[in-house]
């Protein structure tokens, strides 16, 4: 080529091995070349730019190379016929014309339609074959399938089959059908019926559910799998037995502890009924033909199997009887076939699993020989009946029944509902509460079963709601309330996620009624007992010393509106305000948290039990006033009452129910307030010493305690009390010491020393793993891709701009061009009009 | 020489349904310095009025700091119209030009009467004294007195004087919010520890908390999604069965 067009790219330094890709360009080419890629693309579409309409060539195959021309042309022509096949001539009106779909007519289709409706009846809906979708609705794909169709059947059939040829076919081929869907059925009832009856000769060897007259015969027929079945269990038995000697894990310990209330649960009964460890030892001679001796295969539902016995306590609900049917039907269906292992099993089986199964075959006993008398008949009915029966015997002949009967079952279900709890625990004494709540958290321990857990979270929320409604109760039972935070602990501990969150849910119930009552009447009251004692629990169950806890600080926030929001018009408010000034004093007591609301509350306490007239040198804040209804609530001037007041606890039952009773114990009540606040006092100086304005927080208390309050008219115990607070108060010694900021960590100058790096390979980059080199180069080529595509957009550009200038630059010059024209045009014409002008002079 | 339920309506309204609609606000004069000066909760919200009138209309008010700092006392952070009584306070400690012992009075005051404050209020107050603190450096002595006298045993600081310069509190330090920081609100204990630090630069904004009020905080609170519960590990014997339980001194179960 022409040795001007080519730009030599010098290399410096020949280096041997390296492959040089660009030493020699051809700058002219590659240059034109663009231009000209441009040209057919960019151009185009600047001059089409804005145009919408578009050149669609729909030819057949024009730009398909693979079809010679010659075959083109023959395929274009058969197109053309066939779209203009059955057209005729629309103009010819005397023509007898048949509607046609797809060239066969309409009327012929429909026939055709209905018989195959009335076949397809029979058979599966919804499955038409091709054939009929296609002849139905075969619209779209028409001129493809034709071509398809065609090329099948080669050239002897030009044309489409003629229409009654087609519906016959059709009509045979549906036959066709129809038969061999008719045979497949028929073999496959074939091989069902089959197979029932090869299930039923297997099903005798393992199911247990068979009538007995079978049975029987049965067992006569086929004496061989029943020793299997021996062996089977033999082996399953030897299993359990193993691990004696292992650690116990806690599901083996719970159950365990569940067998073991089993056990008692059945002595209870056997006793309820009155029958004596003498039967129980006649028994094994006593032993009927159905009794099972398999007690080890207890299932996990085997708990329940004895609790609704007791008449009296019929506590579960229908779904467990019914449950407990199903079982009872089901071991009584396997007695029969362990009959024969019997001797041996109970050889093999402890004497605990004897013991333990006692009660069980006792009832088995009982449904037996009832079974025995009356054949037929409801089980359910004839064990009560049984029931009764003997429990009448009994009660007649033995006074041990009666302990029995009034003995608590050993086994319980958890209430599904806050009824079902509440009528368990209705009528029992605070010792056997206990111990009921204590069963059914071990009969339903999480590791027994799989909806236990959720179940006793369940019975967290009920103990709680329980324990609120003996609060609000006119007497409220709070010795009862007292025992029941035991089995309120434990659960809490075994659950602490849903205790947290039904205590939550109670707090937020109680803070949102707060916020009601605030918004309706613009004053709030005191909340019940319930409340307090919610309030109580949360400090028991839950560590109240951390900085946050999702449990305790809501709390805090609700005791803090309580002190600050609501209203004290009465004796009963200043207990419950100093009961929750003791909470707020007991969850910082470890932390030693400040609460001013608490000193703010003290505060004003002692302001109302002042007399009149002497609010100075102290502000109290909401919810006392200087002025108003609240004053003197706790005043005091009765001598006699003064004198006879004793230091005594303050019941809380007074929070609910503060009788009228005389003026005197009314009068006491306050002064035990009183001395309850000098107390709280005493015990908020302590906790509160080490803050550095100890003095500043503790400065109105101070000053009523030792200007305004009237310490002489007081008892002596009072004084006691009164003395011992002021102390506490005023022998901290006052010590402040400048604050200092926390000094800030410098930041380190920026260092210029070079970052030193060992290379191990040189000439190449240095790179942790693959996949990091693999992630550089990707971003490399990234890099790379980036800047080729400005440049191409940076060219593009630029021609485009060029094109644009070139097409103004033509523009200007054929306006040039006109101008110059018409100017030219105008010229002559000026002069030639001038020149007849002259000529008319001269003339 | 009116009723205190009409007066404080009137307050409520004066500021944005009156005097934009008064022809001569500055007649409004004398009625607001009367109702400034009955203190209270009148006193707060005649402040209102009054700031209008100070800004557009060139009111001059002699010792209306001295007055505004005699209003601080603890009711303010219990009273219903807190939120506008500290926008407004807030509006007039924003000039950089006040003097740095008024400013120190003022927060040494408003931190004095936040030991008695509810949580939602401290919330509030403890971003807006540290706001005081970025507008007048000079006042960071409050905080950071390196190389003061190391024992002192009384606060200098005088909260009985009216005047804000006689009360010494530019040699005082903040002892009361580094007693906050002990709250038991983790918030609180939060916020009051910002001051242990030298402060940011940016101001905090405290709008968002003016109208903060007690149940939101606590619905917050029980928002809060916890990963585990911590528990309680003393094991109990009864409501009262703690050791040495407060209760058990002073209420029976009867």
């Amino acid at each position: 080529s022409n040795p001007f067009e080519v730009k030599v790219n010098r290399q410096k330094f020949d280096i041997l091995g390296r492959k040089t890709k660009n030493d020699v360009g051809l700058p002219g080419v590659s240059r034109s070349k663009a231009i000209k890629k441009r040209n057919q693309t960019l151009l185009k579409e600047y001059k089409e730019r804005e145009k919408t309409n578009v050149f669609k060539d729909k030819r057949f195959g024009e730009y398909n190379t693979k079809i010679t021309p010659e075959e083109k042309m023959i395929r274009r022509f058969t197109l053309e016929r066939q779209q203009n096949y059955g057209k005729k001539n629309i103009y010819n009106l005397n023509e007898d014309e048949e509607l046609t779909h797809y060239g066969q007519s309409l009327a012929e289709i429909e026939k055709l339609n209905d018989i195959v409706d009335s076949d397809s009846d029979t058979e599966e809906r919804g499955t038409l074959s091709a054939e009929l979708t296609a002849a139905h609705f075969g619209g779209g794909g028409g001129l493809l399938r034709k071509k398809v169709s065609s090329e099948q059947q080669d050239e002897e059939e030009e044309k489409p089959k003629s229409r009654k040829e087609l519906i016959e076919e059709m009509i045979a081929r549906s036959k066709q059908e129809k038969q061999e869907r008719q045979t497949r059925r028929e073999s496959a009832l074939e091989l069902t019926e089959k197979l029932d009856k090869d299930w039923k000769e297997i099903q005798t060897l393992i199911a247990r559910k068979t009538p007995k007259s079978e049975r029987k015969d049965k067992d006569v027929e086929k004496p061989k799998p029943d020793e299997y079945d021996m062996i089977v269990r033999e082996l399953g038995f030897e299993m359990k037995a193993k691990p004696s000697e292992r650690l116990k894990t806690e599901e083996e310990l719970a159950k365990e502890e569940q067998a073991r209330l089993q056990k008692l649960e059945a002595d209870r009964l056997r006793r309820m009924r009155g029958i004596d460890e003498q039967a129980n030892k006649k028994r094994p001679s006593h032993m009927s033909a159905d009794d099972l001796a398999d007690g080890f295969i207890l299932d996990k539902d085997d708990r329940r199997l004895l609790s609704y016995k007791d008449g009296k306590i019929n506590i579960e609900n229908e779904e467990e009887k019914e449950e407990e049917e199903g079982e009872e039907e089901g071991e009584e269906e396997g007695d029969e076939e362990d009959n024969d292992n019997e001797e041996e099993s109970q050889e093999e089986s402890a004497s605990e699993d004897e013991e333990d199964d006692a009660a069980d075959r006792h009832s088995d006993l009982e449904s037996d020989h009832e079974s025995e008398e009356e054949a037929a008949g409801n089980k359910e009915e004839k064990k009560h009946k049984a029931n009764e029966n003997e429990s009448q015997n009994v009660e007649k002949l033995d006074p041990k029944s009666k302990a029995a009967k009034s003995e608590l079952p050993y086994t319980f279900a958890v209430p599904e509902s806050y009824e079902t709890f509440k009528s368990l625990l209705a009528g029992r004494t605070i010792e056997q509460q206990l111990i009921i709540l204590e069963r059914v958290q071990k009969c339903n321990h999480p590791s027994l079963a799989m909806g236990n857990k959720a179940k006793l979270e369940k019975l967290f929320g009920f103990l709680l709601e329980y324990i609120g409604e003996l609060a609000t109760l006119d007497l409220p039972e709070l010795r009862t309330i007292d025992k029941l935070v035991l089995p309120l602990y434990n659960l809490c501990q075994m659950f602490p996620e849903a205790a947290s969150d039904s205590i939550k849910f109670i707090l937020r119930d109680a803070a949102h009624d707060l916020e009601e009552v605030i918004e309706v009447k613009g004053r709030a009251t005191f909340p019940g007992l319930d409340t307090l004692i919610y309030l109580k629990i949360i400090s028991l169950l839950f560590p109240t010393s951390d900085f946050w806890h999702p449990v305790v600080t809501p709390a805090f926030m609700y005791m803090s509106q309580l002190l600050t929001k609501c209203r004290i018009t009465t004796l009963q408010d200043v207990i419950k305000g100093l009961f929750i000034c003791c909470l707020f004093l007991e969850y910082v007591s470890l932390s030693r948290r400040f609460v001013p609301e608490l000193i703010n509350f003290l505060l004003g306490v002692l302001h109302i039990s002042l007399p009149k007239n002497h609010a100075q040198g102290y502000t109290v804040v909401h919810p006392f006033t200087p002025v108003g209804k609240n004053l003197e609530l706790l005043f005091v001037c009765d001598k006699e009452d003064l004198k006879s007041w004793e230091k005594q606890n303050v019941p809380l039952s007074i929070v609910t129910r503060l009788k009228e009773t005389s003026k005197t114990e009314i009068n006491h009540t306050r002064l035990s307030c009183l001395a309850l606040c000098f107390d709280l006092i005493k015990k908020c100086a302590a906790l509160y010493e080490c803050l550095p304005s100890f003095h500043e927080i503790m400065h109105p208390v101070r000053i009523l305690l030792t200007q305004h309050v009237p310490v002489n008219e007081y008892p002596e115990k009072m004084q006691e009390l009164y003395h011992s607070a002021l102390k506490e108060l005023e022998n901290k010694v006052k010590h402040y010491t400048p604050l200092i900021c926390e000094k800030k960590k410098p930041v380190p100058l920026k260092q210029y020393t070079p970052k030193i790096v060992k290379v191990l390979e040189f000439g190449r980059k240095q790179a942790g793993s693959k996949k990091e080199q693999e992630r550089k180069q990707l971003i490399q080529r990234h890099k790379r891709e980036l800047k080729g595509a400005i440049r191409e957009i940076r060219k593009d550009n630029q021609f485009l701009a060029r094109m644009q200038l070139s097409e103004i630059m033509e523009r200007d010059s054929a306006r040039k061009r006109k101008v110059k024209e018409l100017l030219g045009s105008l010229a002559t014409q000026e002069g030639e009009w001038k020149a007849m002008k002259r000529k008319k002079w001269k003339s | 020489q009116l009723p205190t339920g009409l007066y404080k309506k009137v307050l409520v309204i004066l500021h944005d349904s009156v005097l934009p609609y008064m022809n001569e606000p500055t007649l409004m004069m004398d009625f607001l310095t009367v109702a400034y000066g009955i203190g209270g909760a009148i006193s707060l919200l005649a402040l209102n009025g009054l700031f209008i009138l100070i800004h557009q209309h060139n009111l001059e008010y002699p010792d209306f700091y001295k007055k505004l700092y005699s209003l601080l006392d603890p009711s303010i952070y219990h009273v219903k119209y807190r939120a506008r009584f500290f926008h407004l306070t807030d509006l007039f400690l924003s000039s950089s030009h006040l003097p740095a012992y008024l400013v120190a009075a003022f927060i040494k005051r408003l931190s004095r009467l936040a030991l008695t404050a509810p949580p939602e209020a401290l919330l509030m107050i403890i971003p807006f004294i540290c706001n005081l603190f970025r507008r007048h450096p000079a006042c960071r002595v409050l905080v950071h007195r390196p190389g003061g006298p190391a024992d002192m045993s009384e606060d200098p600081y005088v909260m009985e004087k009216e005047e804000p310069s006689e009360s010494r509190a530019l040699e005082s330090s903040l002892w009361e919010i580094q007693s906050l920081q002990n709250h038991y609100h983790p918030d609180v204990a939060k916020a009051a520890a910002v001051l242990n630090q030298s402060l940011s630069e940016m101001e905090d904004d405290i709008s968002g908390l003016l109208e903060l009020s007690a149940y939101e905080l606590f619905d917050k609170e029980v928002k809060k999604k916890a990963v585990d519960v911590p528990l309680e590990f003393e094991q109990i014997r009864g409501l009262f069965g703690k050791k040495n339980d407060i209760f058990a001194e002073h209420f029976s179960l009867d």
